[in-house]
């Protein structure tokens, strides 16, 4: 008698649990996920590699690139806070699994063309 | 029978960390027992001789997997008493807060490794279940799920808005109506407690002797809790610390569930009495000189000792956690109790073993 109530209610109510590959959560919108860059903002300052403290972003001034090692980045959201013109960001899903290692690299394309003809 | 020595852990079903003890059993009883830690030492504390302060709290956090919140709390507040930062008054609200939804959910957690301990595997999943919805309020607050990464010297970094404190103080209400559902279950059942009533008992004089932290030394009868000494926000919340006096693993689940509850409650009367304001105030100058910070986790009392000398870098932390002050008690608790106990009293202390060895 005592279980026959928990019994019913399990029957008709909902799983407690998603049948996850088909039906997906939406991500919590202020969830710290990958990192991004929008490079033609990036000033190449360097501030983000010296904030990081798992050391996973590495910016190189005379190559013109900014690197992310996405394995090693903890997810804390440093560089996005410290970041002086803003042109880093974080989305609100984890990267999927991968198989192999990669870094993520961006170049940043020279601006000539593109000052002048703002000018 | 002669006296038995048996290897228990570093590999056990019922520790999710790696401790050894050594057994010595006579018939099926704990004559002995001999800890053997060491298996996830990681040299955190060393990294401050290469990472700056600023850089220390995301290290600190990931002393611990559980109540990380709490680490990165008490080594800011030791950071800031260095530098003399006055915290705004809604940042250690804030703090407040993410400290006992971190509560909320350590002990839930305990709750249901405790009962999976003694093979109640359904009661473990009812507890998670409502882990779970903790677990999504600091997600969508912190950005995080267990590291929130919110505090910084001087601060936090992220507010909680009126329209997200709505949203928790629900979830919290619904939260709390299905812990009380199950608290008969965990509490009143005959079969729980045959597993818990008089075993591993504690006196208060051996655990104040022994230096037990947390709600292991709270179930013995000694009303200590850090947060009497207000830290963040206590101070204007109405607290008081919950103590059993069996010192038997039921009185160390009793007092759990009811802090589970209690944080619930401490929650709802900071988001009573929260102000307005600046997040955080910027730092000036670099740590000098040495301090003592001293926080109160789910599983005890955790201590900071840092020591700038105007430098980036810090010269020496510290870090005495809660679980490494209870280990004396549990090898107090062990001899005497039947072979089939020792997981139970195992989790009673709530192991966390990479805290212990950082």
């Amino acid at each position: 008698m005592f279980m026959t109530k928990t019994i019913l209610k399990n029957l008709l109510t909902k799983y407690a649990t998603r049948l996850y590959p088909f039906q997906k959560r939406e991500p919590f919108k202020h969830s710290k996920g990958e990192l991004k860059i929008v490079m033609e903002k990036c000033i190449l300052c360097g501030v983000c590699q010296m904030r990081c403290p798992s050391q996973c972003i590495s910016v190189d001034k005379q190559a013109k690139t900014w690197k992310v090692d996405p394995f090693a980045c903890v997810y804390c959201g440093v560089c996005v806070d410290a970041c002086p013109v803003k042109c880093l960001y974080q989305e609100s899903l984890y990267r999927t699994p991968l198989a192999e290692k990669d870094m993520v690299v961006h170049v940043q394309q020279p601006k000539e063309a593109a000052e002048p003809a703002a000018t | 029978m002669a006296k038995t020595v048996l290897p228990f852990g570093p590999q056990h079903p019922v520790l999710p960390e790696p401790l050894h003890l050594t057994l010595a059993i006579e018939d099926e009883i704990v004559k002995e027992a001999i800890p053997k830690l060491g298996y996830v030492h990681r040299g955190l504390e060393k990294l401050a001789e290469i990472r700056d302060h600023n850089q220390m709290i995301y290290i600190v956090e990931r002393v611990c997997g559980i109540c990380s919140c709490m680490h990165a709390l008490c080594y800011c507040q030791g950071i800031e008493a260095l530098m003399g930062l006055e915290v705004p008054e809604r940042a250690r609200y804030l703090r407040t807060i993410w400290s006992e939804m971190h509560r909320i959910h350590s002990h839930l957690l305990w709750l249901g490794l405790f009962a999976d301990a003694f093979g109640f595997e359904s009661l473990f999943m009812q507890f998670w279940r409502i882990r779970e919805r903790v677990m999504d309020l600091q997600e969508e607050t912190a950005g995080n799920r267990v590291i929130l990464s919110v505090n910084q010297v001087g601060g936090v970094r992220r507010d909680i808005t009126a329209e997200s404190a709505q949203w928790i103080l629900e979830t919290l209400k619904l939260a709390e109506k299905e812990l009380l559902q199950l608290k008969s279950t965990i509490l009143d059942d005959t079969t729980v407690k045959l597993r818990t009533v008089g075993k591993g008992v504690l006196t208060k004089e051996k655990a104040y002797e022994l230096g037990a932290a947390g709600p292991t030394l709270r179930a013995s009868g000694v009303a200590q809790d850090m947060r009497q000494t207000g830290y963040a926000a206590y101070s204007e919340l109405d607290f008081a610390p919950i103590v059993e006096t069996d010192g038997d693993c039921y009185a160390r689940t009793v007092v759990r569930f009811k802090e589970a509850l209690q944080a619930i409650d401490l929650i709802r009367q900071c988001f009573a009495k929260i102000p307005q304001g600046e997040l955080s105030v910027k730092p000036k100058g670099l740590p000098t000189g040495e301090v003592v910070s001293r926080v109160e986790q789910p599983r005890g009392e955790v201590l900071y000792y840092l020591r700038g000398s105007g430098k980036k870098f810090l010269e020496r932390v510290r870090i005495r956690t809660p679980t490494f002050a209870n280990i004396p008690p549990l090898l107090d608790m062990l001899p005497g109790c039947d072979l089939a106990d020792v997981p139970v009293l195992i989790l009673t202390i709530d192991p966390c073993i990479s805290c212990t060895e950082r």
